[in-house]
Formats: structure tokens, sequence, C-alpha cells
């Protein structure tokens, strides 16, 4: 099982097949007899879908982009995602925004309070849901007509919605400083498509990579390194959530999550920076659940330092980029 | 169709979010059915993170987990068999087909499409009493292949159920509620709810903290009339033998058997196998 990746080789080309996109496509001699030669020697396959030049138009004025990464499900993408959007938009001098591509689960509405809210389309595209003045967000959440309608979809659609949510949503007037976009779990098509779409977009500043402290969850963050090596996408460090548990009662820390030196070794390996160390903390789920503000309700919280220590660290990064 | 042939039973363990503890789950269940005397096959159809070997502490090196391509089938590996050779417990998974570990899945939906096909007709399993069968998060490629392929089987009415996992809080109920809808427009037959993650009990006072949140698990099966199985510590033991696998530890099976979850399980398990009766 070589050629795990869907680069331009397509996974039943013949032999020594020069990719779909290279200078020699349809040209070389194994291209002899490949049922695909005339499309290839034609020059279409080598074409840059117009779409992606217009998404770089359409985010220009965006600053930095950055994408929030997990090979696993539930460790905290949505809320390390919603939470360094709320500590960024401290700062009123920045405007923040939230895209959240996960089509099958969008959490996001849920986790900012604007579950209930719709989006409304104007001449110059969808106009996101405004959570505070300086904070928006768009979801496939706010699309739905009831919280359980399900978006059973295949691949094919989902990179379409993702194209529309890059190219027709109308951030706003003026420059919008960061853009955080929330994945969901895997490697998979709404990561190839958002990844493809971006990668001429040179406010990308790079991704942040989310695991919890189980050699578990650190295996699935492996897969999604060798994803982000394969694709080129900057790392601007590893968050590690859920990382402690306090018990309210005795004070005493204890390890929900079976921990090992995984996450160093991680770091070390791949010369990556662990941004944060984020606490388990009954408070966070709670805020994301009801859609709550941590910083309002509880801003002198270990937890809400923690979190705002990450906004510099990011803010140092991608400024620094 | 082969491969499924001689299989009698099949529970699909889904929901909508991840890090619910899917793969926890079908492996209690799993586990429990083999405790009880069963024949059991546990294939995981997650493709872009695979976890079901790493908890059994599948050693990728040894032979005895190297998967053979026969002309009935790919042979899934046996992780244990009981002292008579009447129950065995086996396994399949895309890990087992990868020759690095760490290797990224970075598939399209209709690559994953075919290799769940093979996955779910390809396997040559045997004689089984149950199949379980593990899936990624979502409603998407490969959950629709699973019960495309699953619905051709002439019996699959007789024998085709799906356990949902939440843990007790909004947003992954809110996810669950997609799942339900997603059964519902398949024509999955549910046989109830598990809430997974309701509380963890400190190690050091036993004082027990609803890390994320509660009760939501109940209001959800309420709401929508599915049977509620039951609740699920945060239990740090098995997590501990999960995350080293449960081959890498010593007696692991039997250690793992006397957790707490394990325990609370037993009647979760007389619950599913009610359903049947």
């Amino acid at each position: 099982m070589d050629n795990q990746t869907e680069n331009d080789v397509p996974s039943d080309a013949p032999h020594a097949c020069p990719g779909t996109s290279s200078a020699d496509a349809g040209q070389v001699s194994a291209c002899a007899g490949c049922p695909n030669q005339a499309i290839c020697s034609s020059g279409e396959t080598r074409r840059v879908d117009p779409a992606i030049v217009e998404i770089g138009q359409r985010l220009s004025s965006v600053k930095h982009i950055i994408l929030v990464l997990s090979g696993k499900g539930g460790v905290g993408k949505t809320t390390v995602a919603v939470m360094l959007a709320r500590a960024l938009a401290r700062n009123p001098q920045l405007r923040i925004a939230l895209l959240d591509i996960d089509i099958c689960g969008p959490s996001i509405p849920r986790a900012l309070g604007v579950e209930n809210e719709q989006v409304h389309s104007s001449g110059s595209g969808w106009s996101p849901v405004y959570i505070t003045e300086n904070l928006s967000a768009m979801s496939v959440g706010f699309l739905l007509t009831s919280l359980e309608q399900a978006v059973i979809w295949k691949g094919p659609r989902k990179d379409h919605m993702i194209k529309q949510f890059l190219l027709d949503v109308d951030w706003g007037e003026g420059e919008l400083d960061y853009l955080i976009v929330d994945t969901p779990p895997g490697t998979s098509d709404e990561h190839l498509s958002v990844v493809n779409y971006l990668k001429h977009v040179s406010s990308l500043s790079g991704c942040i990579l989310v695991t919890t402290p189980q050699e578990i969850s650190l295996q699935d963050v492996r897969k999604e390194i060798s994803f982000v090596k394969q694709t080129n996408l900057n790392v601007l460090g590893i968050v590690e959530n859920m990382s402690i548990f306090k018990c309210g009662k005795c004070h005493k820390e204890s390890q929900i999550f079976p921990k090992n030196n995984g996450i160093q070794l991680l770091c070390e390996t791949n010369h990556y920076d662990l941004l944060s160390s984020i606490p388990i903390d009954p408070f966070i789920a709670k805020c994301c659940d009801d859609g709550e503000d941590l910083f309002e309700i509880y801003p002198d919280s270990s937890t809400a330092k923690v979190y705002l220590d990450l906004a510099e660290k990011i803010q140092a990064k991608c400024q620094s980029k | 169709m082969t491969g499924l042939d001689n299989i009698k039973r099949i529970i699909v363990v889904l929901s909508g979010k991840g890090g619910v503890g899917k793969s926890t789950v079908a492996t209690e269940l799993a586990l429990s059915l083999y405790t009880n005397g069963n024949n059991v096959g546990l294939l995981d159809v997650d493709l872009c993170g695979p976890s079901i070997p790493r908890m059994f502490g599948v050693d990728k090196n040894s032979k005895s987990s190297t998967v053979y391509e026969t002309p009935e089938g790919m042979t899934p590996i046996e992780i244990f068999s009981s002292a008579n050779e009447k129950s065995k417990f086996k396994l399949m998974s895309m890990a087992l087909l990868l020759d690095d570990i760490n290797d990224a899945i970075i598939w399209r939906g209709p690559r994953k499409m075919a290799m769940i096909q093979r996955l779910l007709t390809g396997v040559k399993w045997g004689e089984l009493d149950y199949l379980i069968i593990d899936t990624p998060p979502g409603t998407s490629d490969e959950h629709i292949t699973v019960m495309n392929v699953l619905k051709q089987h002439e019996h699959a009415k007789d024998f085709l159920r799906t356990i949902l996992v939440t843990t007790p809080q909004m947003l992954s109920i809110n996810d669950v509620r997609r799942e339900i809808t997603f059964c519902q427009k398949t024509s999955f037959h549910i046989i109830g709810l598990i809430e997974n993650m309701s509380g963890y009990v400190c190690p050091h006072c036993s004082e027990c903290t609803n890390i994320f949140a509660q009760g939501g698990g109940h209001l959800l099966a309420e709401q929508y009339s599915i049977p509620f199985l039951g609740q699920l510590p945060i239990d740090h033991e098995l997590n501990k033998i999960l995350d080293q696998g449960i081959q890498q530890v010593e007696n692991g099976l039997q250690k793992i058997n006397e957790t707490e979850a394990m325990k609370l399980f037993k009647n979760i398990l007389n619950e599913i196998l009610d359903h049947w009766q």
C-alpha cells in the first residue's frame, strides 16, 4: 500500500506516472497507452482552479489565517478555537472571525451561544453571525433549519461547501486580523479542501495542533503531522489540552488521561513548540455548553490566564512570520 | 455477500462527535461479549484515525498480527481464544494494512468508500456470534458506505443494530441528535444510547466531578424515545490499560475485566442482549 497520499499521481496510474500536474504530464513514455494521456498532454490538468485565485482575492484583507487541527476527535479543537478567538477579541483593536468547516458536526454555534442564529445573504455574500462587535463566526450550523438536521454528505458536496465558505462569506468592512478555522477530526476531504484552497493565500500563518496527553491521541497527531508535512503547512505549535485535573474538593492534581513524555518527544523530534498545556476545567465545558464567555464570568481563573497567554504567543508567532 | 454470511449479529457503534469514547465502548462491548463465551469480531472502519489496534496493543511486527490475503478474503488477526478454542476474539483494522503506524491516510471520499467496502465484505471472519463495528465521527462517506453495504444483506433487518455513544455535554448531544437523524433516514435500528465520561472520581479524595456537565444523555434518550442503556464514568484504570494496549499489559484481559467500567458495562450488556429477546 504505497502511495497513501492523494497527490497528483492517480492511484491507478501506470508505473512511473509523472503526475497529472507536472510539466511532463502526457509526454513521457510511461504515458503511452494511459487512458488519461490526451487530457494530461492538453495541459488541462495543470490549470489552477479559478476558485483558488478568487479565494486569494477574497481573503486578501485577512492578515492571519490559523487552522486548528487534530487527528483525533473530542480533544478540544472547537474549545481551543473558540477560547483563542475570544481571548484575541479581548483586544478591541483586533477584528476576529471564526470559520467552522466541520460540516457534519458543527459545534461552533453552540459554543458561542448563537445556536439559533441564521445567516443572511446579501449582494456581497453571506454575512457571518456577530457575537460581539469584533468577533464574528460562520458555520454550517447556521444554515440548518433545526438542531437535529443531519448533514449526510459525501466528500464532493463538503468540498463545495467549504469552497463557498471561503469564497462567499463577507467578513465585513476593513481588515480582519485573525481568521481562525476550526476543522473536523481526521485527515480527509475537509482538510484537503481547505489546505488546497488556501495554499496560495499568503496570509495563511499555519496551524495549531491540538492533542490530549494519551498515547491514543498522540498516535493520531502523528498522522496529522505527516499530513501537515505532505501539504507543506506551517505549524505554529502544539497545544496540549486536558492535561491535568485539579479536584475542586481536595485541590490535588491528577491525570485523567494517562500521560507520559510523548508530547515532549513529539515536539523535540519535529522542532515544534509546545504552546500551552491547558488543564481540564469543568467551567470551560460549562461555558462552551452554555455559550458563555469564560473571560467575562471567570476573568481571574487560572484557565482564563492560560488562554490569554496562548493568545499572546500566537500573536507573537503570527507577527514574526 | 461474502465475509458476512456466517455472522449472526452486527452492532455498529456510532456517535456524531469525536472523542466521546466510541472505540472504548466498542472495545468494552466486544470484550464483554467475548467474556460471555461468544465468538466476537471487532472491525475498525475509522480509516483516518484507527485506534482499536493500539488499544489492544497489537504489535505490528509480530507474526500473529499479519493480515494475509486468501482467496476467501483477508484474514483478521486473532487476539484471544478460550482454552477450549470454542470462542475467539478477532480484530480487523485499517491500521493493520499500513506499513508504518504513523502513516496518514489522506484520502477523499470515493477512495475511503472502496476501502470500507473491502473491510466489510472482504474479511474472512468465519463463524461469528457478534461483529462489532467501530466508526469514525460524523455522518459522512464512511457511515453512508457502511449502511449501504450492510443493507444489501437479505437479513439486515434482523441482525443489524446500532448503539449511540455520547458524553453528557450539550455539544456532544447536539452531534448525537444529528446521528439519530442519520439512523432514521437510513432506517438503521437503534438499540439505545450510552452516556460515556459521566464524571471523574478523584483518586485522592474520591470526590466525583462532572467534568463534562451531566444528565444530557438521559434527556436526549427521553426526547427521542430511545432506550437509555446506562452511564459509564471516566475510568482511570481502564484508560491506562487501553493506552498501553491490552496485550502489552500482563494479564491484560483479566485486569481490564476487573475495572469499574467493565463491571458497570455488564448491566449495559444485559440491556443490549434483552433487546434481542
